[in-house]
């Protein structure tokens, strides 16, 4: 079935998860239109990772479902989300510390080829276009996020803010739909932050989605259309940007994290 | 010096030199067993031919080990079940001879087969772990093998299977003496002609593979696998598919095993050799493939050039001091250990891993390391 234009593309309801006795998602539901910047934000250990974790099959939810491009993803397993058009970065940086930044990206291009151990061996006519393909891609990507010159470097030896990049190069190579930043500021100085957010937006203008975990209120309040504030696991405010920011429930999140 | 380094890299890069070098270690190779017999005697045809059979198996380990990262300590049970095969297919045991070109691809069948049953369970099983499995179902394994000879006698026990056909390619035995060229051919210089062929072709296999988007997703998985996963790599079956082949270079190695040696035991498949298959991938350098067979060569001809320590203290001493079986052991011991404390990345990385290394990057890689770490 055809989706409407202005349907969401990912809709997520009343996701919980819990680790032992500690409850790090109740109920959260959000809800992320097509072609909208989406900001995650909320104190340390709100549950704003958890959350990626369980919409990238990483984790399985204790409740609750979400839905992605119409199809319902709940319980899948990681490598079927990314096939049906999620890709991640994570807040810990997970490079492929040992293959150069080319082959990182062309890592990425797995789930959209198809070469198997014959095709390898053989290297026939197909598999050799593909190869092509998928190395010229790669190459394309590090020039759109800007590191094309460090290809040939191993990821581990980048400098770390292009390693954030590099990150983002991967998983754009999986060709999604939805792409979920884990905090792709954490660490970079001003003008690295700068550059980021003019990335971001050119993605976005390319056509994906993007859910946008941050701390940096600056980049957050510029780059998204909405945001939603999670705090001990649980939603709290929801909206524009601007109102958020006056939200009282907001302000005392923040705050009460700060005095405590 | 620097001077001579950029030399020998334009030198590395030019095609003639290139070549020349490849026709030399051709014409070196062809002309191995005769150089070797004529200089150390016939024994050490035979050593030869089995240092290529443990390249073999050293590069199908080097599959699961080196590009995928699992750490798979019962190997050697598809070195025995291809063995086995032959063995049972081709022996007055069950009076079945099948020829060596069935027996061959077969035998790659069966073991890849073995690969995937004994990977399904155990796969979902990481690091140490896996490796406990692992090293439990190579002597679950190798038990079988012991077992199998009652109530029905398959294997024959303890004893082994005897009397296996010798391997012939159409009516062309290997186990005879041929003359050709004006010169004759014994049946080790046949076998390690074959032998050859076939690690050659292992080679060849695994050149493509690393280069391979399979390739790339082992190396994945290896380097990080959630991050694999959530890059859309079917962690599961790309792991299988790394046991499965690996265990089809296994088979074919232990086809040729039997078939060369007309005789195999359980003895033959204990723990010792699934370590010792370890240490040839690990000694030459993880995931590079010239390390590899180099690490394996080392291996198999040290144990052997150290049985010369009696001799030797024979020769000095007028007597011999220590057992030299004693010694032989101390000493490889000791090589390896030394190895491992001088070059911890194997005697032949790949640039990759050397890069990794290297001095110069030292400082930038602190850097970075605390970065990652920080963050972990
Ligand atoms: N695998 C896990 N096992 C147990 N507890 C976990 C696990 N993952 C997260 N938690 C806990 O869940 C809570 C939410 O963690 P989460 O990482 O989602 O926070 P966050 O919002 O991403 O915080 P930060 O801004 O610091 O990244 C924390 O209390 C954390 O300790
Ligand atoms: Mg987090």
């Amino acid at each position: 079935m055809m989706q409407a234009a202005d349907a969401p593309l990912l809709e997520a309801t009343g996701i919980s998860k819990r680790f032992g006795g500690l409850t790090a998602l109740s109920e959260v539901s959000v809800t992320v239109k097509r072609g909208e910047i989406f900001g995650l934000i909320g104190p340390n250990g709100a549950g704003k990772t958890t959350l990626f974790n369980v919409l990238t099959g990483l984790y399985r939810p204790d409740g609750g479902e979400f839905v992605f491009g119409g199809v319902r993803m709940t319980g899948m397993k990681p490598h079927r989300v990314a096939e049906c058009g999620i890709a991640r970065t994570f807040q810990n940086i997970r490079l492929f510390a040992n293959m150069t930044a080319l082959e990182n990206v062309m890592v990425g291009r797995h789930v959209r080829t198809r070469a198997g151990v014959i095709g390898a061996i053989l290297r026939d006519g197909a598999t050799r276009n593909e190869e092509a393909a998928i190395a010229s891609r790669a190459r394309e990507l590090l020039e759109y996020v800007g590191i094309a010159g460090r290809a040939a470097e191993l990821a581990h030896a980048l400098p770390y803010g292009d390693q954030r990049r590099l990150e983002i190069a991967r998983a754009l190579a999986t060709g999604p739909g939805l792409l979920a930043l884990d905090e792709p500021a954490a660490g970079m100085n001003a003008t690295e932050t700068a550059e980021l957010r003019r990335l971001l937006e050119r993605v976005r203008g390319d056509g994906v989605t993007l859910l946008l975990i941050e701390h940096d209120v600056k980049l957050v309040m510029g780059l998204c259309d909405r945001v939603a504030v999670l705090d001990y696991g649980k939603k709290i405010a929801e909206g524009a940007p601007v109102e958020v920011k006056r939200d009282p429930a907001v302000i005392e999140a923040y705050l009460g994290g700060t005095v405590a | 010096m620097s001077l001579f380094f950029d030399r020998w890299q334009q030198l590395k890069r030019d095609p003639r030199v290139v070549w020349a070098a490849y026709i030399a270690l051709a014409a070196l190779l062809v002309a191995l067993p005769f150089v070797t017999d004529w200089a150390f005697g016939r024994a050490w045809v035979r050593i030869l031919a089995f240092a290529l059979l443990y390249i073999m198996l050293a590069l199908g380990l080097n599959i699961v080990v080196g590009y995928a990262g699992l750490l798979d300590l019962g190997y050697v049970a598809f070195f025995a079940v291809g063995a086995y095969f032959y063995a049972l297919l081709a022996s007055p045991q069950f009076g079945i001879h099948l020829p060596f070109w069935l027996l061959l691809p077969l035998g790659a069948a069966i073991a890849c087969t073995f690969g995937v049953l004994l990977g399904a369970p155990t796969l979902r099983l990481r690091g140490d772990y896996l490796a406990i499995v692992t090293l439990g179902f190579g002597e679950i394994i190798r038990i079988f093998l012991v077992n199998l000879n009652a109530p029905i006698n398959i294997t024959n026990g303890p004893q082994g299977i005897n009397l296996i056909d010798p391997i012939k390619l159409g009516g062309f035995s290997l186990a005879q003496t041929h003359p050709a060229l004006g010169l004759s051919f014994p049946a080790v210089y046949n076998y390690y002609y074959l032998f050859l062929a076939l690690t050659l072709a292992v080679i060849f296999f695994s050149i493509r593979l690393e280069d391979s988007r399979i390739g790339r997703a082992w190396v994945a998985i290896r380097e990080d696998e959630v991050a694999a996963a959530a890059m859309g790599i079917n962690t599961r079956n790309v792991k299988l598919l790394a046991f499965a082949m690996g265990a089809s270079f296994g088979g074919v190695s232990g086809g040729l095993f039997a078939g060369f040696q007309g005789f195999v035991s359980p003895e033959s498949f204990t723990i010792i050799e699934s370590i010792m298959i370890l240490c040839m991938v690990v000694l030459g350098g993880m995931g590079h493939i010239p390390g590899v067979v180099l690490g394996t060569v080392l291996l198999v001809v040290l144990p052997e050039a150290l049985r010369y320590l009696g001799p030797l203290q024979q020769a000095l001493f007028g007597r011999v001091l220590a057992d030299p079986a004693d010694l032989r052991l101390l000493v490889f011991g000791l090589a390896l250990i030394l190895v491992m404390l001088l070059r911890p990345s194997g005697l032949w990385p790949s640039t990759v891993r050397r890069r990794e290394l290297s001095a110069d990057e030292d400082v930038a890689r602190q850097e970075q390391a605390t970065v990652y770490d920080a963050s972990r």
